[in-house]
């Protein structure tokens, strides 16, 4: 039971950032159809840029918080101009391109980003600097950090605030008009281009904050972290639905339970043949569940333009 | 002079001519390479190989449309079969001709195990679950040696046999006719040989009425079953298609390194190939062969040379030159994207799409 209670705090904090990174992808799914495969790489980004600020702020005597929060809010604009640029550069004159396109330029840009990132920093491992004390507190025989705690605390303020913005404020309801149809949008007066540009800022922030995040949580800053999280990340928002903003966050979470829950118990009931070293496996084996039995997803419901 | 030459530009045996000396160039190629060093033998028989499996690729990517981003994973499973069953981690020494149909044959069953559940759907997805397909094998390649011992895990599978054809040991050196063929020279003949079989098939392939069939699919699936085609046993039959042609090329690789472990196949390598049949040109069997042979040497040449160079200049290594080869990649499949969709070398057809795009409309 203590494994339970244990793997199922692990799984939530897990989720929180896979969900927080899901919505970036969804977002930018649902208005433009198009995986920004190099959303993964914009977390990794921002924990490097993090990581480098604690560095630089961390022997200069301020409040351990008040280093962490500064670090994140320049790793959140440097993030957005990235995704920016993404959009701007790449993405945009692609808009009418052949569906295969835009797909190949994320995995350019991706693979860019990554090696920008290994010459800037470094092709090693960096030890993420914990400069907040962690503090263990003790729930029904397991323990939850205070890290994990900030986590999902966090990435539930961020979802409450952007669902808020998607659904309360004129810049959302714009969003949500491009999404359904940016013709008729247009003919509204929306300008579709500056919608697409606001997702792509508003997904990169987010995942700024999720890398900072991360990388907290493990310790560690890596050029290569962005890959992984971003494809797991991506499985959660198809299994909520790709396309739906909730959907994403309920993905993220499920996600994030299944695999911790799922390492923690694979030993027990394949009697030691798999190993908690398949991990990596089962949100692939989610995703391919999903599509194969529900493609919208859990809570997605356009499913005519999947032919 | 230049009638003289476009005479004989005109001459009915100008195009044998022609032929002739790419031949003759292609026969010498490995000793004028062994001259400078083996090294480049042996880079350009690993280039033949991503030629190979550009040309396999291209058949799911170029022809039908559909990217698969875990392309490598084929490969992984041809060379894990050619390894399993050709060294002495089990014990078994199977003939090389024996094993290649085998890991053509699993290779292509990966194929459709994987196609099966996500060719109803969008390519998006595809390339996504192709893409986790290939770190699943790679997972699954470094973690199956417990509790029974298949891959050995990351330690990989050494001392794999060379192939023998007809007693001829590949790995041996031979003379003939007074020239000394070593190892890797055997092996270039071989792999060209296998390369312009495949050259050959795949051209063929593409007028054929299947070829035909995969590029209504790849222009309009909605419009191609209207036709009467069966569209999702067409997509799945160039999955396994080009999957059996990756099986085909780790195979060959398993043999001539002589070695296999799941370094060799992770994700980059997929994306690799994927650059190449992208930047060569999309549907276009020639341009591909031209983007392999292009990502493969040209990394080569920075090696020898912007190393040295780095060192002269600052004397260290500042950006090492695998970095640049990533970065070469990257770039490479942003610009062709933005600049030339088509390729550096397209297809005739999509030549015709583009160019149609471009006019106005009726």
């Amino acid at each position: 039971m203590d494994i339970f209670i244990q793997q199922l705090i692990n799984g939530l904090t897990l989720g929180a950032v896979y969900a927080v990174v899901a919505l970036g992808y969804t977002m930018v799914y649902g208005i433009i159809q198009l995986i920004n495969f190099a959303h993964g790489e914009v977390v990794m980004v921002g924990a490097m840029v993090a990581y480098s600020v604690i560095g630089v702020l961390a022997p200069a005597g301020l409040p351990p918080l008040v280093v962490v929060a500064i670090a994140t809010g320049c790793a959140i604009p440097a993030c957005m101009l990235i995704g920016y640029t993404m959009e701007r550069v790449a993405y945009r004159p692609l808009r009418n391109a052949p569906r295969l396109a835009p797909l190949i330029t994320a995995i350019g840009i991706s693979i860019i980003l990554q090696h920008l990132a290994m010459l800037i920093w470094s092709r090693n491992p960096l030890a993420f600097p914990q400069v907040v004390k962690v503090q263990s507190y003790a729930i029904g025989g397991a323990t939850i950090t205070s890290v994990q705690i900030a986590i999902i605390a966090l990435s539930l303020a961020m979802m409450a605030g952007l669902a808020a913005l998607v659904y309360r404020t004129r810049l959302g309801t714009a969003m949500r008009a491009t999404a359904q149809n940016p013709q008729i949008a247009g003919l509204m007066g929306i300008d579709a281009d500056r919608i697409v540009a606001f997702t792509f800022v508003i997904g990169a922030a987010l995942a700024a904050v999720a890398g900072v995040m991360v990388a907290s949580y493990y310790g560690i800053a890596h050029y290569t972290m962005g890959s992984q999280l971003g494809l797991k990340a991506f499985c959660a928002a198809v299994l909520g639905g790709i396309g739906n903003v909730p959907g994403a966050m309920l993905g993220g979470v499920i996600l994030g339970l299944v695999e911790a829950l799922g390492a923690g118990y694979i030993g027990d009931l394949t009697g030691n043949v798999f190993g908690s070293n398949y991990q990596d496996v089962f949100a692939f084996i989610v995703l391919i569940a999903v599509l194969v039995l529900r493609p919208s997803g859990l809570l997605g419901e356009r499913v005519g333009d999947r032919a | 002079m230049r009638d003289t030459i476009a005479l004989l530009r005109r001459h009915p045996a100008a195009p044998w001519v022609g032929v002739a000396v790419v031949a003759l160039a292609l026969l010498a190629l490995p000793f004028a390479l062994a001259a400078v060093g083996t090294t480049w033998v042996r880079i350009t028989n690993l280039a033949i190989l991503f030629v190979l499996l550009s040309l396999g690729l291209n058949i799911v990517v170029g022809f039908a449309g559909l990217l698969d981003l875990g392309y490598i994973a084929f490969y992984a499973v041809g060379a894990y079969v050619y390894a399993l069953l050709a060294s002495p981690h089990f014990g078994i020494h199977w003939p090389f001709w024996a094993i290649l149909p085998i890991g053509a044959g699993v290779a292509a069953l990966f194929g459709v195990l994987i196609g099966a559940p996500t060719l109803k759907l969008r390519g998006d997805y595809l390339a996504i679950v192709t893409l986790g397909f290939g770190e699943i094998v790679r997972i699954f390649l470094n973690n199956l040696s417990r509790p029974v011992n298949i891959t050995n895990g990351p330690q990989g599978i050494a001392r794999i046999d060379p192939i023998r054809i007809d007693g001829v040991d590949f790995s041996k050196t031979d003379a003939f006719l007074g020239l000394d063929f070593s190892g890797p020279v055997k092996y270039y003949y071989f792999l060209l040989l296998v390369m312009l079989a495949v050259i050959f098939v795949c051209l063929r392939l593409q007028n054929s009425r299947i070829g035909r069939a995969w590029e209504a699919i790849r222009e309009d699936e909605i419009a191609a079953r209207a036709m009467g085609i069966d569209t999702t046993r067409l997509k799945l039959l160039a999955f396994a298609m080009g999957a059996s042609f990756g099986g085909v090329a780790g195979g060959m690789f398993s043999a001539i390194q002589g070695f296999v472990s799941p370094e060799s196949f992770v994700l980059v390598e997929s994306i690799m190939v994927v650059s190449m049949v992208v930047l060569g040109g999309m549907g276009n069997v020639w341009g591909v062969v031209l983007g392999a042979l292009l990502l493969s040497f040209v990394p080569e040449f920075l090696r020898f040379t912007v190393e040295p160079m780095e060192r002269q200049l600052f004397g260290r290594t500042i950006v090492e030159p695998e970095v640049i080869r990533m970065l070469i990649f990257g770039f490479a499949l942003v610009l062709v994207m933005a600049l030339r969709p088509g390729g550096l070398w397209p297809s005739a057809v999509r030549k015709r799409e583009l160019a149609a795009r471009d006019a106005p409309a009726p």
